[in-house]
């Protein structure tokens, strides 16, 4: 015990400067974790103590809630599309704007990135895909004779989907794009020449033994970042096609959870569904780092 | 003949073209949405609606711009006054931002101590837990410490950011040899001379993409359900409640948007090399 405070006193610059991050940290980012985890075990209002309810949230919501069970199937659709192609889509977008002169390379991240930080210039979709013959999207298909009247894209059923994915697309070229981009140019060209030498005969072989092993700590960065875009859709479908959309067609879990607590107080609720987030990402997050292993095999 | 054997080796011509048309049709499909930001924010009601749209204006006008400042006009409190609360919580949420990364960051890197692999690893973990999903415990949270509807929910949420400690941390990692530090302390520098004098110097690039991040960030930010005093909303919140008032004001919520996204595009621009610099060490070790 007397060595425990002996080291603390040695540290104590170390920990002092680590004090005001990790304590808003705490705060902030780390307790509402363990809270929701907690919570999740209880029903609560927020004016009265939560209530001890076991796990009647969870049997509650996998049982007899078919908004959850829908929103789960969209935001896993969701999650599965849009998650490898914000993955993958970067690595091969940074791989193939690594072959560009500098100059050509600088503008097109730029535009390729920009959708990403516009915040909420999405909502220009809107114009783009309008159910009347002002939609950019419709007015080109009947100029072309392709339909003979306006599709809803924004209220049927049929294209929803499909529209928000399209969209949160657009903008999910993020962090992991720069890092996969900024990770290629920073590559070692001693093992390229030494590839060659060694019998790599095309840009696929080059890529798979040389570029991707290297580029490892970087997929691994980018995976993280991916998976949270991925289960975090929410804000897209609900300003394009409302919230709730007709027939809960792009419901997503985040949404289902907003729902939950802000409109119905049922925080014990909607924190079960926070939990089962945390968990679809953490195991995702798992499953890539096993699937990196091997890579350049 | 060293030239040949490079990284450019084995390549075919039509790979090459392939890629870049490939790739124009990327840029394309990404930049098109903003261009009909850019062009729709400057047409007039006239041809706002007119069959088939045109892709650029006819006749540029500012009328949305002018139908913009006298529909804010019409609020409740003066424009200048969501501009003031917007830049006070950028600057200092970015500015504290920073430091403190920077610091946690610092001894997290250079020194060693008990807890500090625990405390990398939890934030490392943390950089999944979207503030999206946190959003509703943290709405608790900030009820039960009765900051609900004061300046404190707006900034002290912001403060810890696990991007950018990691980013900063990688960064320090790979760019600050601890010989320099060790030759530092030799000559008797103390720690805070050390991390203030030659460590921050050192990591510009770093400093400049937090400052990217926590820039584009907090401006998006609205301090959502935190906050329902008008006096304390900021910009970004005062603009989204026309652009979500309807198709009807497509030019209006056109020209908004353009003003919501020519700052962090403009701050990215200004700095894109210092960001491939930092996220070139932004990988993750097993």
């Amino acid at each position: 015990m007397k060595n425990f405070f002996k080291t603390i006193r040695k540290n104590k610059f170390c920990y002092l400067y680590l004090a005001p991050f990790f304590i808003l940290f705490g705060i902030f980012v780390i307790a509402p974790v363990v809270m929701a985890i907690i919570l999740s075990f209880t029903s609560y209002n927020l004016t009265q103590p939560p209530r001890f309810v076991g796990i009647a949230n969870y049997t509650a919501l996998f049982f007899s809630d078919s908004i959850f069970t829908k929103a789960t199937v969209n935001t896993l659709t969701m999650a599965i599309v849009v998650g490898p192609f914000s993955y993958i889509g970067a690595l091969i977008l940074a791989w193939a704007l690594n072959e560009l002169s500098p100059k050509l390379r600088t503008a097109l991240v730029f535009f390729i990135y920009a959708p990403s930080i516009s915040g909420n210039a999405f909502i220009i979709w809107q114009l783009l895909f309008s159910g009347d013959q002002f939609g950019y999207i419709n007015s080109l298909l009947l100029n072309w004779g392709f339909i003979s009247e306006p599709i809803y894209f924004l209220f049927d059923t049929k294209y929803m989907m499909t529209v928000v994915i399209i969209v949160t697309m657009w903008m999910s070229m993020g962090t992991q794009f720069l890092s996969f981009v900024a990770g290629l140019q920073g590559l070692d060209h001693a093992l390229f020449e030494a590839g060659c030498i060694d019998g790599i005969r095309n840009r696929w072989q080059e890529l798979w033994f040389i570029t991707l092993p290297q580029l490892k700590p970087q997929l691994m960065f980018g995976a993280v970042m991916s998976i949270t875009g991925a289960f975090t859709v929410g804000n897209v479908g609900a300003m394009l096609c409302g919230n709730p959309s007709t027939e809960y067609a792009v419901h997503t879990l985040v949404n289902h959870m907003t729902d939950y607590a802000t409109v119905k107080y049922e925080f014990g609720y909607a924190c079960a569904i926070a939990t089962l987030l945390f968990l679809a990402m953490i195991v995702c997050n798992e499953l890539i780092k096993r699937l990196l292993k091997n890579v350049g095999r | 003949m060293k030239s040949k054997v490079g990284a450019k080796a084995y390549r075919s011509i039509g790979g090459n073209i392939g890629t870049f048309i490939f790739l124009l049709i990327i840029a394309l499909f990404m930049l098109l949405p903003l261009v009909f930001v850019v062009s729709s924010a400057f047409k007039p009601l006239s041809e706002l609606f007119i069959f088939p749209p045109k892709l650029f204006p006819m006749n540029p006008t500012l009328d949305n711009f002018k139908d913009l400042s006298s529909l804010l006009g019409d609020s409740w409190l003066p424009f200048s006054r969501y501009i003031f609360n917007s830049l006070a919580v950028t600057v200092i949420c970015t500015f504290g931002n920073i430091i403190f990364s920077s610091m946690a960051a610092y001894v997290l890197s250079k020194h060693d101590f008990p807890g500090k692999n625990i405390l990398f690893q939890t934030v490392v973990l943390s950089l999944l837990f979207s503030t999206v999903v946190t959003g509703i415990p943290n709405y608790i949270i900030i009820t039960k410490l009765h900051m609900i509807n004061t300046v404190w929910a707006l900034i002290l949420p912001l403060l810890p950011s696990s991007l950018g400690l990691f980013l900063m941390k990688q960064f320090m990692d790979q760019m600050i040899p601890d010989t320099l530090l060790e030759a530092a302390r030799l000559d008797g520098a103390g720690e805070n001379r050390i991390f203030f004098s030659i460590c921050l110097p050192l990591v510009k690039p770093a400093i400049m993409t937090l400052l990217i991040y926590s820039f584009q960030g907090i401006w998006n930010s609205t301090g959502g359900s935190y906050i329902f005093d008008e006096k304390l909303k900021t910009l970004p919140t005062a603009l989204n409640n026309i652009i979500t008032s309807g198709i009807s004001r497509t030019g209006v919520s056109s020209a908004v948007s353009l003003l919501l996204i020519l700052p962090p595009i403009a701050v990215f621009l200004f700095a894109q090399s210092n960001v491939l610099q930092t996220m070139a060490t932004s990988g993750m070790k097993d």
